[in-house]
């Protein structure tokens, strides 16, 4: 084996914050009161509160070793290639987090006067504008919190269309290479789930879908290109289907990664569509989050969009309407997660029409790149074009029992984060890949090479992948005893 | 493009490799009529010192200088410096859901002390690592209250934020999930009277929001005690966390959902903020959302996952606790930092000089207009009603480069000329002290408003 | 493995085990092992109602939910709580781990099922795909 890219370096050791906690230390101050002082218990009676329990009491500098401490044992963007498939974890730019930080975008309250928020009010406009530009649909709502969030409200303003129509129709279809979210978005709003067979390409099939489209479907979600990072190619096809039976098409746009300015959904037949703008456009994935999930529609289902939507007032100043008598109602509180709209607008400012279309012609080149590269070394279920990612499986490796997780635990001390397992379910064993353009040929090259040693490593000492990591602080943890039995807060130890 | 890390002549190497002519090739599958031939709308690639210029002077049509009163589920509080120096390390701020353990344990583990905080603060025994606001967290309790009993109605109280009612309104309408709402009485609290007659036996719970919409403390036991005697869970909303360091917790509650805005993170026009759910052990398995949950090694190091997974969209499809896939972690992690710095003995003195500032200005204010619901404890929130219209009033007070309080009528008509006001740690003095002296002003012009109408006319 | 003759089984892979108008119900060593390690098991309430072929429960690994489908129908008149602490037991014995206890409402849909050397054959099919 040769690893080139990662070494071990010094990890230290840190216990939970409520381990360094003891009375009377304090990593805060207060002003002076500028009013009388209140006596709390006189004021609030029996809803005082006397005790706050295991709060720590820890001091400034053990608050940043601790958290700083912390963050070393996390893998991130910023150290390396992190090829989740169909997670687009693509750099996020700095500047992003300066603008976003601005005094008064990041202490604009949301009930503040329209007069005094004409400049937020222009982000959430010239945002929307560009959104609507790139996905060539004709109107946005910005409030969804997340792309899950997203995929509800487009699905409610479905509801709402058809219920407009006098039907609200019973089922959406979703296809079988579909992420999770998809069929729990459509049940919570009460749609029954009707399966799509993929075909043997991996890719929906006109025909099956002609056969099972009937005036009970409301619509079809699909991702396009596909989990499997293939483009449904009969797009226009599949959307005359559903149109013609009167349902219509919701694209999930997690994949817009590989369309951006070359592509617009808006022009293939799709009606509804989220973004996710913690993938395409670069705002940061946090941990897990926070993200963005607008929604872009076609005009037919403008009037149903969330409550409120920005408008230009007669005196050409911008402001909300609320009265909006077809709209699906409100999914969050406020206008959504403008933090993240006012990244997404910097990032697409940074690159502008060719910088954006640019970045999808790399994106697809990389993952073009990886899959000629790893060919032949895994197994490639479906021989397909890919777009901006691509899926191997175990199917070569599985013989000495090691399975897409194994291998995925040995990339890791490789310097790289592995790419998804075990998605999309079409594919046992699936390795999804996604390089996104943030990387270099040297940084490809050095995953690639990865690949291949642990490949031999499979052949000739497996146990050394079953075993892996091997260069983390931890080893693999006992999930099964978590599961039985929780731990989920710490308590002090009796 | 500055952000990509390729020459040109790495792209022909590659496209060498992958053996096409040229990178049209690889977009192939798309149907060609489908294909882009333009450029896009949008604004031309700019330098990064223009894209800090463009947003620096949005910023400045935001208005400068203005002292708020406004608070209504966003709060204006102080942020230690510390927060955004810690969650902007790119570890925590570039990583992905924490998925695979070996490498995410930062993430992990700060998830782990967030949820035994929140637990610590709200007196539940289980918390889950976010959800998307306060808003969408008292929806999803429901649902979930739903799952639990079995029974499938709910009541809301209307002193919940009028926004929340709306986002749990779209997402029970097509759940088959019909609502009812019960009002508030003269003090400001929930009419336990009215809240007693609305729950039948087919109500699965019923959601308070305490402090409620009006900034009054509900007696969340009484209410509690009610629920329960009809078999019906008790779901309390919290939008202003940092009452927590003073009001008693809500531990005869069976849900709460809380919005942790207040703990650190930016006012942001609304977001993102940071929902959490909280609640019993036994309810674990319908609660939504992730969890992270203790565990060890190989060699028996202590360590984190995230758990309990099969409630979740990935794994259950559309049989899951619900669709969240994406939270709030780094949202989060500036609430877990913030309820570090302040802990057990600062967040209590924070929360006693938020009451004093409030109690100042209301005692002040009722001098020169009406401040509603006094029978009951209220924290940094109160309402007071003006003789004067309160847009107009805000539009006076603006003028003075003070933001006055979110008008009521929209929500409350029955309210009248009333608004919602709001006093932080932040709020000066002398701010409250101008105010109240534009109040007066009014109100003396107000009496003589006739004789004076006179002499301009002349 | 050798499945025990004196209970009949499903193609859902589960077992039933019948004693004059009452039966227990367990999943089969095949079913936990192609779970892998259990960490829940879902059962429900005393009293209930369960209709052979629907859906009475689950049983859960890490990263996994199997539905549990009745063999007969009946009412539930003992639920095995001990598996809500020790799921484990199912892995290590699954064939002396009951789940539920139900007075039957036909026997005869118990003596429909198959038999433990039609299982073993169904089971071999099974495991070759």
């Amino acid at each position: 084996m040769s690893i080139t890219k990662a070494t071990r370096h010094i990890s230290q050791n840190e216990g939970l914050i409520f381990e360094k906690s003891s009375p009377g230390k304090a990593a805060w101050k207060l002003p002076p009161l500028d009013v009388p002082e209140v006596d709390a218990e006189k004021l609030l009676g029996s809803s005082v509160r006397n005790d706050l329990g295991e709060m720590p009491e820890v001091s400034e500098i053990e608050i940043i070793r601790h958290f700083t401490r912390l963050s070393t044992w996390n893998y991130a963007i910023d150290l390396g290639m992190y090829p989740l498939g169909s997670c687009t974890m693509k750099y996020n730019p700095r500047v992003n987090e300066v603008v976003v930080r601005l005094d008064r975008l990041a202490n604009a309250h949301p009930y503040a006067p329209e007069k005094i928020s004409q400049g937020a009010l222009r982000i959430l406009r010239v945002l929307s504008d560009a959104l609507i530009e790139i996905t060539g649909m004709d109107a946005i709502t910005l409030q969804p919190a997340a792309g899950a969030q997203g995929e509800m409200t487009g699905l409610l303003m479905v509801r709402a269309y058809h219920e407009s129509k006098g039907n609200a129709r019973k089922k959406i279809l979703i296809p079988d290479s579909a992420h999770g979210t998809n069929p729990a978005t459509a049940a919570m709003v009460d749609y029954a789930v009707e399966n799509l067979k993929s075909n043997e390409q991996g890719m929906v099939d006109p025909a099956a879908l002609a056969a099972q489209m009937n005036d009970d479907v409301a619509a079809l979600m699909l991702t396009n290109p596909n989990t499997l990072g293939v483009f449904e190619h009969e797009i226009a096809k599949i959307a005359d289907i559903l149109h013609a039976k009167g349902g219509l098409l919701y694209m999930d746009g997690a994949n817009m990664n590989a369309l951006v300015g070359k592509a617009r959904p808006g022009d293939f037949g799709v009606d509804v569509m989220h973004l996710n703008l913690h993938k395409t456009f670069s705002t940061p994935h946090g941990g897990g989050g926070p993200g963005s999930g607008p929604v872009a529609c076609k005009q037919i289902l403008e009037p149903f969009l969330p409550s409120p939507v920005v408008i230009t007032k007669p005196d050409g100043t911008l402001g909300f309407e609320y009265d909006r008598p077809q709209s699906v109602g409100r999914v969050r509180a406020f206008y959504g997660n403008f933090g993240m709209f006012v990244r997404a607008l910097a990032y697409i400012m940074a690159n502008g029409p060719d910088g954006l279309r640019q970045t999808t012609e790399d994106a697809v080149l990389n993952a073009n790149y990886i899959r000629k590269e790893l060919t032949g070394t895994f197994d490639l279920p479906y021989s397909t074009p890919s777009m901006h990612e691509v899926v191997f499986s175990d199917k070569l490796q599985g013989k000495n029992g090691i399975k897409t997780m194994d291998l995925a635990k040995r990339l890791i001390d490789y310097g790289f984060h592995p790419y998804t397992t075990a998605f999309p379910l079409i594919v046992p064993g699936a390795l999804m890949i996604e390089p996104t353009e943030s990387e270099s040929k040297e940084e490809l090259d050095l995953f690639v090479e990865a690949m291949k040693s642990i490949a031999r490593e499979a052949e000739n000492e497996p146990q050394t992948i079953l075993d892996a990591p091997h260069n983390t602080r931890i080893s693999r943890l006992d999930e099964t005893a978590a599961a039985r039995k929780p731990v989920l807060r710490w308590k002090r130890p009796s | 493009m500055r952000y990509l890390p390729k020459s040109p002549t790495d792209r022909a190497e590659m496209l060498r490799t992958i053996g096409v002519g040229s990178i049209d090739d690889l977009f192939a599958p798309i149907p060609a009529e489908y294909r882009l031939q333009r450029d896009l709308n949008i604004p031309r690639q700019m330098a990064e010192s223009e894209i800090v210029d463009w947003f620096q002077q949005r910023a400045r049509e935001n208005g400068e200088g203005y002292t708020t009163f406004l608070g209504a589920g966003a709060y204006n509080h102080y942020r230690p410096v510390i927060i955004d120096a810690l969650v902007s390390r790119g570890e925590f701020l570039t990583a992905y859901t924490p998925y695979q353990a070996e490498i995410s344990q930062g993430t992990l583990q700060a998830i782990f002390e967030f949820q035994s905080m929140i637990c610590e603060l709200t007196g539940m025994e289980v918390a889950n690592a976010s959800m998307y606001d306060g808003s969408t967290a008292a929806a999803e309790a429901i649902m979930m209250a739903v799952r639990v009993t079995g029974r499938s109605s709910a009541v809301v109280a209307r002193s919940v934020h009028p926004e929340y009612q709306q986002v749990i309104k779209t997402y029970a309408t097509h759940q088959g999930l019909p609502l009812s709402t019960v009002n508030f009485a003269e003090n400001g609290r929930v009419d336990r009277a009215a809240l007693e007659h609305s729950i039948t036996s087919d109500t699965a719970c019923v959601l308070i929001q305490s402090p409620n919409f009006f900034g009054t403390i509900e007696d969340v036991s009484a209410i509690a005690d009610l629920v329960h005697s009809k078999g019906a869970l008790l779901i309390v909303s919290i939008a202003e966390a940092i009452s927590l360091g003073i009001v008693k917790p809500p531990s005869d509650a069976d849900i709460v959902a809380m919005e942790a805005q207040s703990f650190g993170v930016p006012l942001g026009f609304g977001g993102p903020y940071c929902g959490v759910l909280a609640t019993r052990d036994k309810f674990v398995r319908q609660l939504p959302g992730r969890l992270a949950g203790q565990t060890t090694d190989k060699q028996g190091n202590r360590g984190f996952v995230l758990t309990l997974a099969t409630r979740e969209q990935h794994i259950r499809r559309e049989k899951a606790t619900s669709n969240i896939c994406t939270n709030q972690a780094l949202v989060a992690l500036m609430a877990n930092i913030f309820m570090t710095v302040y802990g057990r003995v600062g967040l209590r003195e924070l929360a006693k000089q938020n009451l004093a500032k409030a109690a100042y200005a209301a005692d002040h204010f009722s001098k020169e207009a009406k401040v509603l619901f006094a029978g009951a404890p209220r924290f940094h929130e109160f309402v007071v009603q003006t003789t004067e219209d309160p847009s107009v009033l805000n539009s006076r007070l603006l003028g003075h480069k003070i933001v006055g309080g979110f008008p009521l009528k929209r929500f409350y008509p029955e309210l009248g000329n009333a608004a919602l006001w709001c006093c932080t740690e932040l709020t000066s003095r002398s701010a409250i002290d101008t105010v109240c002296g534009l109040l007066s002003e009014y109100e003396e012009s107000a009496k003589t408003n006739e004789p004076r109408m006179q002499e301009v006319a002349q | 493995m050798a499945y025990p003759a004196d209970r009949k089984y499903t193609k859902e892979h589960e077992w039933v085990m019948a004693d004059g108008g009452s039966a227990s119900i367990g999943i089969t060593h095949y079913a936990q092992e192609s779970l892998g390690d259990i960490v829940f098991v879902d059962l429900p309430k005393v009293g209930s109602e369960i209709t052979a072929g629907k859906m009475f429960g689950s049983v859960e690994s890490v990263k996994a939910v199997s539905d549990l489908y009745a063999p007969a129908s009946g009412t539930v008149t003992a639920v095995n709580d001990s598996l809500a602490t020790t799921p484990e037991a199912v892995n290590k014995d699954a064939h002396g781990s009951w789940m539920l206890k139900i007075t039957l409402k036909d026997a005869g849909e118990v003596s429909a099922l198959l038999s433990a050397a039609d299982y073993e054959k169904f089971v071999a099919e099974e495991a070759g795909k």
